[in-house]
């Protein structure tokens, strides 16, 4: 248990610390560098709960497609790779009330619903096994309405970024 | 392990996402926020998951992760239409709906 949370604390320091910076950074590329520190965090978070397969999933799809997907964005839309264009809007003062308004409203109701509740540790593990099981019974509905999203957004994405 | 550890980690992650898309100006900046917003939801239902001993949570973790990459793939089309439109992708530029 010590080794789990003393596990915790390194990886969510890293986290939050990558999300941080990813919002304030005045390079873009350097916010996608950390937007991979933070996705291959959580990842490890993801182990950390014995949740297998989405740490998987997250290695693959985000660290491997989604930033691979960002950084073309970045190259194509010839965003200013250094401090040329100030990054962050007139209205930053709201943003940061909104934001830490809304933490702190999150972090006051989960403290006083949860309090120190202690996570299940001794509840039963899924493998990849079980997930995929689950996904092909009783979410094969969804499952399929998600593959039709994904056919619609690939299309989309094509008719959208062509040149006629 | 609290519970409480990996939701307040996520409510932190959401809220700089929050930050991330109202304080940015860069389209593609604002996309990556969304981003962290979702993975912030999706370590709330792994947790839970654990926490009440079904697999749905990861189950639903993974139906996020790809409406996600949907999400991404449509935003970031888009974004690519608008700058070569109007050669910029400053959201503050796009104020044609203005009150």
């Amino acid at each position: 248990m010590v080794a789990q949370n003393i596990f915790f604390g390194i990886i969510s320091a890293i986290v939050v610390i990558s999300a941080v910076r990813m919002v304030t950074t005045r390079n873009i590329v350097h916010a996608a560098l950390y937007l991979v520190a933070v996705l291959a965090g959580l990842g490890a978070l993801y182990v950390l709960l014995t949740a297998e397969f989405i740490a998987t999933t997250q290695v693959l799809v985000y660290i491997g497609a989604v930033m691979v997907l960002f950084l073309f964005g970045i190259m194509l839309t010839k965003a200013p790779l250094g401090n040329v264009m100030e990054m962050t809007g007139k209205q930053w003062p709201i943003a940061i009330v909104v934001a830490a308004l809304l933490g702190g409203v999150t972090i006051y109701s989960l403290l006083n619903r949860f309090g120190s509740d202690r996570l299940v540790t001794d509840g039963p593990i899924y493998r990849t096994a079980d997930v995929s099981d689950e996904v092909f019974s009783t979410y094969i509905v969804p499952f399929e309405a998600v593959s039709v999203l994904l056919l619609a957004a690939l299309i989309g994405a094509i008719v959208l970024a062509r040149k006629d | 392990m609290l519970l409480n550890q990996f939701l307040i980690l996520g409510a932190v992650l959401f809220s700089v996402g929050v930050y991330g898309v109202l304080a940015r100006r860069n389209g593609v900046m604002v996309l990556m926020s969304i981003e962290l917003m979702l993975n912030a939801v999706n370590i709330n239902l792994v947790v839970f998951g654990v926490q009440h001993g079904v697999v749905s949570g990861q189950v639903f973790a993974l139906f996020v992760i790809a409406v996600a990459a949907a999400e991404v793939g449509v935003g970031l089309a888009i974004v690519l239409l608008l700058y070569r439109n109007r050669t910029s992708i400053d959201v503050e530029d796009f104020d044609l709906m203005r009150g």
